[in-house]
């Protein structure tokens, strides 16, 4: 068969094409970018800022491209509190938030899996459905939960167990982060779960049973080993994206909710900085090479 | 058997927690009241407010065409991807290209904006409807590439070979046998491209320029000034629309999928 393709592939423009068309648009539109998000994150803030002109001017510019590149800006970021504190800030909450989409989505993914095969579809589907509906809008939904004069303070007045003056202070903190970001990224978590728990081979824990062993201790010592590489995925899957998150920190979290994205966000839009921004988006960028790796790896063996 | 009403309690208080948030927001965009917690009866009210903002109607068409087009694209880019990480073996950089098919599915959303924002000031392009277009058309790619490709990796080859041993043109044969039956999926990947589109807001916001406002930047400006039945409202009508999308895309992709079955058996039948 390798042959078959080989030949073809000489034979016809058009199938390499097929490669052609797909990596020049990633490399231009991808790829390049994140130079250009470097070189910008050496310059200076007020050559960089708009317009400013083309990277590319000739040789003769190019020496004088690289004598105008330094680290001021990261030196910057290294100084001022802000950046370091919402850096680890970000570490924290996407680690945290992790783990908590882990121990809630572990036993959804392991309650489908053990489902009927006939309504297993519809669990899927049940799971999907929310993720096809907008982020902002399922962010959204939550301010009009959680707000002081919103629908939980309403609910626990009206079960009697807040005073009728008392309100719920989860708003604008990072419980509410928490919260938007365990109900966003659920899906994220419970698919691949699902899918390495569904693959499971049942007669394994019927074995173990047979032998005696209690169910606690065979979920420790097969289902969950098994359902590793599920692990892997999800967590990665949420990891990356958490620790940029700029939607939910900003609508559901307060002022003193630092997350790197946010920070990037405000560089960018409120301050105009570009230079500053890129340069946390490389540092952003560098944080996140292990997972990206890691998360290839795994996609990888999946195929 | 214990275990079964544990696991029926887990998918309840999951499904519930899903769903709950989504509901109320639906439930309080027929609230006659501003208030979100005064129920003051039901009313259309809101939905002829959004209907009425031009501001809103215009940011709508944007996002529409900007979906439209970017899905398009995005999913003829994504298809032929999928086909060279699934048929082409190992070809110069395949490394780096299955990296850039995976790495944009998990990059922090405004890593991407802003690099690319970079990129079109860089090359001097004005920012605007095509900027957010291109844009959009970049990260869908990739998850068109995933879906299809995981239907090309359950593909049998063998009609394909044989269109091919019997001297078909490789190109004939993807349109007459290849596509035909990749087809569900290709259509799945522009629905999600579709709706991944739709919902965007920080790579848009990072991208876009004047006059080419998406709705969710138009929705994001108005939720940072408080919850109003009018927001509501909207939220309810995109996702109705976005769960009719999915209901008639999953019901076709069945009735295809039972098609392709029923074909399979007579072609079986009359071979014997």
């Amino acid at each position: 068969m390798a042959e078959t393709s080989a030949t073809t592939t000489h034979a016809s423009p058009a199938r390499w094409l097929v490669v052609a068309v797909p990596y020049l648009w990633l490399l231009l539109f991808f790829a390049a970018p994140f130079f250009i998000i470097l070189k910008i994150s050496l310059s200076d803030t007020a050559i960089a800022m708009p317009p400013y002109t083309p990277v590319f001017q000739g040789f003769g510019a190019i020496r004088d491209f690289f004598s105008n590149l330094d680290m001021e800006n990261y030196l910057f970021l290294t100084e001022d509190p802000l950046y370091v504190q919402s850096y680890l800030s970000s570490l924290r909450i996407a680690l945290i938030s992790t783990l908590l989409l882990l121990l809630i989505g572990y036993p959804i993914a392991l309650a489908m899996a053990r489902a009927p095969t006939t309504i297993r579809p519809l669990l899927v589907m049940l799971v999907i459905l929310p993720f096809w509906t907008s982020f902002l809008i399922r962010v959204y939904a939550w301010i009009g939960i959680l707000k002081p004069d919103g629908l939980l303070t309403l609910l626990l007045q009206t079960v009697g167990f807040l005073g009728p003056n008392d309100q719920v202070q989860i708003f604008r903190t990072d419980i509410a982060v928490f919260i938007g970001i365990v109900y966003s990224y659920l899906p994220f978590m419970v698919l691949p779960l699902y899918s390495a728990l569904e693959k499971m081979d049942n007669t394994l824990l019927e074995a173990a049973n047979d032998l005696g062993c209690p169910p606690l201790k065979a979920f420790w010592k097969i289902t969950f080993p098994l359902s590793l590489p599920g692990v892997i995925a999800g967590s990665m899957i949420c990891f990356i994206p958490i620790t940029g998150e700029f939607v939910i920190p900003d609508l559901l979290g307060g002022a003193d909710t630092l997350m790197i994205g946010k920070t990037l966000w405000t560089e960018f839009f409120g301050n105009r900085d570009w230079p500053l921004a890129s340069a946390v988006a490389v540092l952003l960028l560098l944080a996140l090479v292990v997972p990206i790796v890691i998360f290839q790896n795994q996609q990888k063996k999946v195929v | 058997m214990k275990s079964s009403k544990f696991d029926a309690t887990v998918l309840t208080l999951g499904f519930a927690f899903l769903y709950i948030p989504i509901i109320i927001l639906v439930v309080y965009s027929f609230n006659a009241s501003r208030l979100v917690t005064v129920w003051g009866g039901f009313s259309l009210h809101w939905y002829r407010t959004v209907w009425s903002n031009q501001g809103l109607m215009d940011a709508a068409w944007v996002t529409a065409r900007v979906g439209l087009l970017s899905a398009t694209i995005g999913t003829v880019l994504g298809t032929l991807a999928a086909l060279a990480l699934v048929r082409y073996g190992r070809f110069p950089g395949r490394m780096l290209f299955s990296g850039m098919i995976y790495a944009p599915l998990v990059m922090p959303e405004v890593i991407t904006g802003l690099s690319l924002l970079l990129l079109f000031v860089a090359a001097g392009i004005d920012r605007g409807f095509w900027t957010v277009t291109i844009a959009h058309t970049t990260f869908t790619m990739c998850y068109v590439a995933i879906v299809v490709q995981s239907r090309l990796l359950t593909f049998d080859r063998s009609l394909e070979e044989a269109a091919l041993d019997l001297g078909s043109p490789p190109v004939k044969t993807f349109f007459t046998i290849t596509l035909p039956l990749i087809l569900p999926a290709v259509l799945a990947g522009w629905m999600l491209a579709f709706t991944l589109s739709l919902d965007d807001l920080v790579i848009a916001s990072f991208t876009t320029g004047p006059g080419a406002t998406t709705l969710p930047i138009k929705i994001y400006s108005q939720v940072r000034l408080g919850v109003t039945p009018e927001i509501n409202a909207i939220c309810t009508i995109l996702i109705g629309l976005v769960t009719l999308g999915v209901i008639v895309t999953s019901i076709s992709m069945k009735r295809t999928e039972l098609r392709r079955i029923r074909d399979e058996h007579v072609a079986a039948r009359n071979a014997t």
